[in-house]
């Protein structure tokens, strides 16, 4: 730096980027969240051409790449395939959520992908991959993810 | 199909904070560095490519604050967005296409001046998943469970990740972290998201890089032995965790594989000679070893124990001290590309490793290494 | 030596001011499939995806690899290049690059926007530095206008020569399924439109669009196997001068000047007016239409209002300009680059059904945003030697 520059007392400029979003959910998706939300029915969509069932569902299979996909049920039991724990109240965090918050890799029975969400009704140190856990619908649901409100241990 | 080099790179010093230089005063520090190592002037550059975010900068059209200071006024110019790896392929495919002989490529960011938090929870999906409030802190979290789980690594072995790294970084006058720490520094270190600890994670940076690739018709007539590119490839997994094996990489499995292929290299194990690797969690280091072939499955743990990961050791991987070191997303990948250039030229002073004929550079986008860029470079 | 580049297929969605029925990766899924059945391709076939869009728009980081389970990039090469307007016009030039180097014999290029999810003026305001240009900046209008006002100041124009151009684009929008607006107007509607910015009406400019849209570019013979009449790659440029707006020569267009001069002179191109046979430009605004064809050397500077008054670049005139309607019936912003140099190529390719020029051999596709940059192609019939 040349010596032009010494002594000034750097500066920070403060501002925000702060621009609303209205994410189409499209037919799909929105069919998804209809049926959470007034059935707590988790559905899925399965490829009529290699069978594969996906979750989250998809207007087309990505592995395929054809439009050929029919609705199915899946259960709302399945398997954690991997989880992690925040241990600081991380800014993504919703607000009204407060760390230690555990967030699980879902697959529900019936699916052959797996979704992500929330674990709760549980401690930290008794989660491990490998236990089963049954969804947990919110009793007031919007038509959102969160109307699981979390997964919970079977007992 | 023609080759190119690599004949110049410029790094500007990692720094927490930089809160005297703004984009684009970092951009002119890397790129007159570069252009000093090259013995190039600006007029040398037939065009340019600039690699940046407009997450992390806060800018739509973050190139805007660059263009200029990297020389590209009146040339012809491009902008990616993604790790400099993916920005120095494209200047690579300028080079190779027969309209450009010189490419000059920048890439840089600030984690000093946003809240990664929010940056990387952008990354998700919005309609199925951002609510849910992961960032990728805690999605990498996720990912090196599923890791240690199938592989059966140690928390031990993942924390001499963090150890070799910060001690490597003792030696980079550019590292922002060097530190001499233990494997019970690591272990005692702040719980942040099981199972990465503090020690575990790479710090937030600022900083900026560049480098100059040239078509091998002039690539001898710089100041510098050029430095060959003999291999590159990238390749991008499925976007949903649930999607993928997520304690696997098998997008990186096939970049890897080909960039092997395009460089000749028969037996990655012993033909390369140093490699830096994309270790912004310390899990990471040893999953991407194994998932690129250098190490047989769940076997990386046992070989970094054995110090073969270490300079002196069989394959050196991230001498420079790595992103765990000093961790300017963005820019990642031209630092990790410069610090291979430095090793290959014989120029990388106290971290320089023996015979370094061979390198490997290793670049990630996305949550989880979703997308990954392997490059090849050599002397000759 | 490169090798010589073709685009192979085209795909567009039918752009629209909204599309709830689709999420992005939808919206992107719909340009895809149609580009592949125009080339008769399977997305295997496919070596590489380059991808490009405007974070801010979505609000999606990491929109590559986000999007791949509707690019069809699920394992494989996967880029992401933005640059602002621009963008769709950039991807194509990248796409050009990664088959001319060599690396990839079939590489598939979208742009995309879903421009109803945000507020694209609040968006593009943070285009502009956050210290000098963004407070005292709103959107695009504003630099547009200013640009307006100095041409006129230089050159005589009037608001009238502007509508010209407006009515023109919207007549040809007409002939064009694809596109988001399609009704014609008179010059005196234009007129007599609000005003935004003086001298820009409404209707002098461009509205918000989502759309998607797909190319295919393939390498050499393959291209020539692909296609029967495949568009070839003549040239590229781009410039992107300029770091704050009051960097630019206000009422010129620096960077289409100094890139296309570089096209010309590289291809040979002696008159561009009588050579060329069809524009598509990326004009956001009618006055676009009058200043940038001159810096493009169209017409001579102060020319454009009397050449285009005069038919020339109707349907049917010496050189007609945005066949498709262009970007005043259409803006997805993301895409429109790019749907630029798809209209393009299929004018070359015969391929414009109702909006087709007759006997096409270069076409000329152009992207405009950032600071006053502009990006470029020349297409052509016959394979470059």
């Amino acid at each position: 730096m040349t010596d032009q520059f010494k002594g000034i007392e750097p500066m920070v400029y403060e501002s925000m980027i702060n621009i609303p979003y209205s994410w189409w959910a499209g037919d799909t998706a929105s069919r998804f969240f209809i049926s959470l939300r007034d059935e707590k029915k988790i559905i899925a969509t399965r490829c009529m051409t290699c069978g594969k069932t996906y979750l989250p569902p998809r207007k087309s299979c990505p592995a395929c790449f054809t439009g050929d996909t029919e609705w199915v049920d899946v259960s709302d039991e399945g398997t954690l395939l991997s989880f992690t724990v925040a241990r600081r109240q991380f800014a993504s965090i919703p607000r009204e959520l407060k760390a230690p918050v555990i967030w699980g890799l879902v697959k529900l029975d019936g699916a052959d992908t797996a979704l992500l969400h929330y674990l709760g009704d549980v401690k930290p140190e008794d989660v491990s991959i490998g236990m089963r856990v049954k969804a947990v619908f919110a009793e007031e649901r919007k038509g959102t993810i969160r109307d699981i409100s979390h997964f919970r241990p079977v007992r | 199909m023609d080759r190119a080099a690599i004949v110049g790179v410029g790094t500007v010093k990692i720094e927490k904070r930089k809160v005297r230089e703004t984009f684009a005063d970092m951009a002119w520090q890397a790129v007159n560095g570069a252009l000093e190592d090259a013995g190039m002037t600006i007029d040398d550059i037939d065009n340019v490519v600039t690699t940046s975010s407009d997450f992390w900068d806060g800018r739509t059209i973050s190139c805007m604050a660059v263009g200029d200071a990297s020389g590209a006024a009146h040339k012809n110019v491009s902008c990616v967005e993604g790790d400099g790896t993916y920005g120095a392929f494209y200047g690579m495919a300028r080079c190779l296409s027969g309209s450009y002989k010189t490419t000059l490529v920048t890439g840089h960011s600030k984690g000093s001046e946003s809240v990664s938090s929010l940056i990387t929870n952008c990354a998700f999906d919005p309609i199925y998943e951002r609510m849910l409030g992961m960032d990728m802190i805690t999605a990498c979290a996720m990912q090196a469970n599923a890791y240690l789980h199938r592989t059966k690594t140690t928390r031990e072995q993942t924390a001499m990740v963090s150890v070799k790294n910060h001690g490597n970084a003792l030696k980079n006058p550019h590292a922002q972290l060097p530190m001499d720490i233990t494997v019970k520094d690591v272990l005692d270190s702040e719980m942040i998201a099981d199972p990465l600890r503090k020690l575990d994670c790479s710090p937030v940076s600022d900083g900026c890089a560049a480098v100059v690739i040239a078509h091998e018709s002039v690539a001898k007539k710089f100041r510098k032995k050029p430095v060959w590119i003999r291999g590159v490839s990238l390749c991008a997994d499925s976007f949903f965790f649930g999607d993928r094996d997520l304690s696997r990489a098998r997008s990186l499995t096939e970049a890897a594989k080909k960039a092997f292929a395009m460089a000749g290299i028969k037996d990655p194990r012993t033909e390369i000679d140093v490699a830096e690797i994309h270790d912004a969690f310390t899990y990471q280091e040893l999953m991407w070893l194994e998932e690129m072939g250098l190490a047989d499955e769940s076997s990386a743990g046992r070989h970094l124990e054995k110090g073969e990961y270490n300079i002196d050791g069989r394959l050196p991987v991230n001498p420079s001290g790595g992103l765990l070191s000093g961790h300017p997303v963005i820019a990642a990948g031209l630092y990790s590309m410069a610090a291979v250039v430095r090793q290959i030229r014989g120029e990388a002073g106290g971290f320089q490793v023996k015979k370094a004929r061979t390198g490997l550079v290793h670049g990630v986008n996305g949550l989880g290494g979703q997308s990954h860029c392997v490059w090849l470079l050599g002397d000759r | 030596m490169g090798k010589r580049v073709a685009i192979v297929g085209t795909g567009q969605t039918f752009h629209k001011s909204h599309r709830p029925d689709v999420n992005g990766q939808e919206l992107i899924n719909e340009a895809v499939v149609r580009a592949l059945q125009d080339a008769d391709l399977k997305m295997k076939d496919i070596d590489a995806v380059v991808i490009g869009n405007m974070d801010h728009f979505e609000g999606i980081n990491y929109v590559d690899c986000w999007s791949v389970d509707g690019s069809g990039g699920t394992m494989k090469p996967i880029i992401k290049l933005t640059t602002g307007g621009t963008t769709g016009c950039t991807v194509a030039i990248g796409g050009y690059h990664l088959v001319a180097s060599g690396m990839f014999d079939k590489v598939l290029i979208i742009g995309w926007e879903k421009n109803s999810e945000s507020d694209t003026t609040g968006a593009i305001t943070t285009a502009f530095d956050p210290i000098w240009d963004r407070l005292v900046f709103a959107g695009a209008i504003s630099g547009l206008a200013a640009e307006a006002q100095a041409y006129m100041a230089r050159y005589g124009a009037t608001d009238r020569d502007g509508a010209r151009v407006s009515v023109r684009d919207r007549r040809h929008a007409m002939n064009n399924p694809h596109a988001q607006l399609r009704k014609e107007v008179a010059l005196e509607e234009v007129l007599a439109s609000p005003m935004l910015a003086d001298p820009i009406h409404l209707l002098d400019v461009c509205p918000r669009t989502d759309g998607a849209c797909a190319v295919i570019m393939a390498s050499g013979e393959l291209a020539e196997k692909i296609a029967p009449k495949p568009d070839w790659i003549w040239a590229t440029a781009a410039r992107h001068s300029y770091t704050y707006l009051g960097d630019a020569d206000y009422g010129r267009l620096t960077s289409m000047r100094e890139g296309a001069q570089e096209i010309w002179k590289k291809t040979g191109i002696k008159e561009p007016r009588k050579e060329l046979d069809v524009i598509e430009l990326y004009q956001p605004y009618s006055f676009g239409g009058l200043i940038w064809i001159e810096d493009m050397g169209i017409v001579g500077p102060g020319e454009a209002p009397q050449y285009i008054w005069d038919g020339n670049t109707d349907m049917g005139g010496e050189l007609p300009i945005n066949p498709s309607g262009g970007v005043i019936s259409c803006n997805p912003i993301g895409a429109t680059g790019l749907i630029r140099c798809a209209e393009a190529a299929m004018q070359v390719m015969g391929k414009a059904e109702g909006r087709q020029v007759p006997d096409v051999n270069f076409a000329f596709s152009t992207g405009f945003g950032g600071c006053w940059w502009t990006d470029m192609i020349l297409h052509g019939r016959k394979k470059p030697k």
